[in-house]
């Protein structure tokens, strides 16, 4: 009796995890909701910040955020869909390829304070970009990296055997494969699993504080030179800087609304698209 | 050097995407002036539309070494060049030119139920240190006296240290709060408490000491005899010249001053 | 066009990623040791205090290299204990119908931006804390423990269940067959043979905890002291950095010490990350024999 006494517990606390883990997940996303509301304006999303930041909108954080986002997304792609094709197509068992996978596996758990001391010495200082869009859009592709090559060499390895084999058959070489046949049947699951760094590069603070992130500018940047106001940063320095911390709690709100709105967006569209191309291969 | 010259092609190709325009102006440095530089920014702006300055923090240190490298035009600081970055800049060739901009004075403050009125800077600097641990050695009641400070790396910190600590360190058991408003809520809050804040942020809600019987007034600071205060700067690359000038003469001018009223600092005159 | 030029190209650039390490480590090496010049190692390490601003500064690092320790261990109690039992019930007990709401759930969680959760941690939590447990600051080694458990939740849940999932279906059934109930298989079968696995994804949550800025940056209080109560504020290594490299001037004993701190929390966390990868190697021979 009692040891189905304790699996029934076991059940219940089991359950209760569960339960409280949703809840807990949508009762932090309807307080921002309820909270952010108030400031969301028209004018909120397409003007810039006035009056000490008191009054105005974000929208120089908004596309600052986008613009990060593509400058480190034109670097990191690239490369990460190219390391992820070597590590499926090309790589032999060797010192090169176990050296090289470790440094990726490597470089996935290095804090992202850390990707700003680097960006802040390798771009910043020695290759003197300066404070700046590119140097910030860099240091995050770096942080992103090891997040596309992992989703494509995923990808890249679910690609059935047979479809090389054909290839080959017709008499293509093996870049020919790779690029006609291979990558091509594996493009839709590497978008996503970019989509899905996306997600992970727009909320990252800690790598653009030092490498290119503006406190206030009035024009959205025109050069990868020039610093760019980003959203979560926003959200730092309204919240812990300045003269005006509890004036500009609304608009606090609002950016932090979003900034979640753009990151779970984005995230969702990747997990629904993934969800969509496994249904799809069954 | 193979990977500076893929650097410097990378570089200058990326330049022609697009080029900063000439009407640029670039501020850089410490937090606590970035109040007074974004709100003289905006309104500059708006009767120099041929202008765009952009703003950001980065701290004392990175402002003035952002002028050393000529990274910037500008550079706010709570605190004077120390002799390290000097020489560091006449090695480099530039010579930074201070303005001061504004003054910064600190209050102590307490629990409006404190009977307490006046504190030498003596007695601060022993609570402070954690020395003088109950309100009763300072003829207040007989309660243990809860220390609330600042981030080492806020500037309010550093003018507590300079002016009050005077080397001696803070005692680490000292409450760390994060701005002049979460020292405002926090005392307000707590009857044992005393803290220190920025003129600005002076209201009902707690009681403001006077410093060897000197009250900290607008007046008191400026005529140089309230003890906690200090000047804030920007400093220039050389004499300023253009918009450069245009924008510290509008910083010193009566419009900016209000400016750094409004922005809960104290205004030069 | 010479056909093996396509895997020339596409191995060198492969090969960036290795660059992009080696210079991590050499950049952060090449501006973290100067500071030993200024203070020896010894006194880096177990000195105990940290006045960097002063002159000649006090760079004694053990306040933050506790700082970060507290957090993250107390963190991890919160949070691992919880993300094994999501864990077990997604792999063993979740009916289709909620995994498919618990899974994105989960995820969605992991990428709630730690500068949100720091938010959250500032303005919500710390006033409640203060309230409820009359304290005389919400932001404290609690508050940041606990948001940063909301933060490795996801990561922990679902390497956890990963692992659970790869346990063979045969070894449950063996002991449905003796007789015992679902719970007692979870705990006498399944559990111990997905042990590497769920040691490694706890440690691969440490690992994350260790290295986050924002949420301890803004909720932790940040006082560089030796905490005696789990309501006493910290100062971790992450934050130290985020919030006084801007305000040291370039160059001097301070800005070096707070990338030895960098290359202190890269060695930390690297060293976590191997020694999960050697658990998760010797678990996956396990099954192989």
């Amino acid at each position: 009796m009692s040891r189905k006494l304790v699996d029934r517990g076991a059940s219940i606390l089991l359950w209760t995890s569960a339960a409280l883990l949703v809840l807990g997940l949508l009762s932090i996303l309807a307080y921002l909701m309820a909270n952010g509301a108030e400031s969301m304006s028209w004018e909120f999303i397409t003007r810039p910040p006035r009056d000490n930041m008191t009054k105005g909108g974000i929208s120089t954080a908004i596309i600052g955020t986008l613009q990060l986002v593509v400058v480190s997304m034109a670097f990191a792609i690239p490369v990460g869909v190219a390391t992820g094709i070597f590590f499926a197509e090309y790589a032999t068992e060797g010192p090169f390829t176990t050296a090289l996978r470790l440094c990726v596996r490597c470089l996935a758990g290095v804090p992202s304070v850390v990707y700003g001391l680097f960006g802040l010495s390798l771009f910043v200082v020695f290759l003197n970009f300066g404070s700046s869009l590119l140097s910030a859009g860099l240091t995050l592709a770096c942080l992103a990296l090891p997040l596309i090559v992992t989703a494509s060499e995923t990808a890249l390895l679910a690609v059935p055997q047979d479809f090389r084999l054909a290839s080959y058959a017709l008499g293509a070489n093996k870049w020919q494969t790779v690029r006609k046949v291979v990558l091509p049947a594996a493009l839709p699951t590497i978008l996503t699993g970019a989509i899905l760094s996306v997600g992970r590069v727009a909320g990252e603070t800690a790598p653009i504080i030092f490498t290119g992130a503006a406190f206030f500018t009035p024009k959205v940047a025109t050069s990868l030179f020039d610093e760019v106001m980003a959203l979560p940063y926003h959200i730092m320095v309204l919240a812990t800087a300045g003269t005006h911390i509890e004036q500009t709690r609304p608009i606090q709100y609002g950016t932090v609304l979003v900034l979640i709105l753009l990151v779970m967006g984005v995230s969702s569209l990747g997990i629904i698209l993934r969800a969509r191309l496994r249904r799809n291969r069954r | 050097m193979k990977k500076s010259a893929i650097a410097l092609a990378l570089a200058a190709t990326l330049s022609l995407v697009g080029s900063a325009f000439a009407g640029d102006l670039v501020i850089k440095g410490s937090t606590t002036v970035l109040p007074i530089a974004q709100s003289a920014a905006e309104k500059f702006m708006e009767s120099n539309s041929d202008v765009a300055i952009t703003v950001s923090g980065g701290g004392s240190g990175n402002g003035i070494k952002a002028i050393i490298d000529g990274t910037t035009d500008v550079a706010n600081a709570s605190r004077f060049i120390k002799n390290k970055e000097v020489s560091a800049a006449v090695e480099n060739g530039t010579y930074p030119v201070p303005f001061a901009v504004a003054m910064d004075a600190l209050i102590p403050v307490v629990h409006p139920s404190n009977r307490i009125k006046d504190l030498s800077i003596e007695q601060l600097k022993k609570i402070y240190k954690g020395e003088i641990t109950n309100w009763k050695e300072v003829g207040g009641a007989d309660a243990k006296i809860a220390v609330v400070g600042r981030d080492t790396s806020s500037g309010t910190y550093e003018v507590w240290e300079s002016k009050i600590m005077n080397k001696d360190r803070v005692t680490q058991r000292a409450l760390v709060v994060a701005s002049n408003g979460a020292m405002v809520q926090t005392v307000a809050k707590n009857k044992l408490a005393i803290g220190y804040i920025g003129l600005g942020y002076l209201d009902k809600s707690v009681n403001a000491l006077t410093v060897g019987g000197i009250e900290g007034t607008v007046k008191s600071v400026l005529d140089g005899d309230y003890p906690v205060s200090r000047y804030l700067y920007m400093f220039t690359k050389g004499w300023p010249t253009g918009d450069t000038l245009k924008f510290i003469n509008f910083v010193l001018s009566d419009a900016g001053q209000e400016i750094v009223g409004n922005t809960g600092y104290i205004p030069l005159r | 066009m010479d056909e093996r030029i396509p895997g020339w190209l596409i191995t060198l650039t492969a090969s960036l990623s290795l660059f992009i390490m080696v210079f991590l480590i050499y950049f952060l090496v090449q501006e973290g040791i100067p500071t030993l010049r200024e203070v020896s190692l010894k006194e880096l390490l177990l000195n105990f205090d940290w006045y960097p601003t002063e002159e000649p500064p006090a760079l004694g690092m053990a306040p933050l290299i506790v700082g970060s320790m507290t957090v993250t261990l107390l963190s991890a109690v919160m949070a691992v204990p919880f993300s094994f039992l999501i864990a077990i019930f997604l792999s063993e007990v979740a009916p289709s119908w909620f995994r498919e709401i618990l899974k994105p759930a989960l995820e969605l969680l992991g990428f709630l931006p730690s500068i949100v959760l720091g938010f959250l941690g500032m303005v919500v939590l710390a006033p409640w804390l203060q309230e409820r447990f009359d304290l005389l600051s919400g932001l404290n080694l609690f508050n940041a423990s606990l948001l940063m458990g909301a933060m490795i939740v996801p990561i922990v849940a679902s390497l956890a269940e990963e692992s659970l999932q790869a346990v063979p279906r045969e070894l449950r059934d063996a002991c449905y067959a003796l007789g015992s109930t679902r719970w007692e298989t979870i705990r006498k079968v399944v559990l111990p043979a997905a042990l590497p696995g769920l040691l490694s994804a706890s440690l691969l949550g440490i690992m994350r905890a260790l290295g986050e800025t924002m949420v301890v940056l803004m909720a932790a209080g940040g006082a560089a002291l030796v905490p005696i109560s789990i309501f006493d504020p910290v100062r971790p290594l992450t934050s130290a950095i985020a919030a006084e490299m801007g305000e040291t001037p370039v160059g001097s004993a301070h800005y070096h010490a707070l990338f030895f701190a960098g290359l202190l929390l890269l060695a930390m966390t690297l060293g976590i990350n191997l020694v999960s990868m050697w658990i998760e190697k010797k678990g996956k021979e396990r099954w192989m024999a």
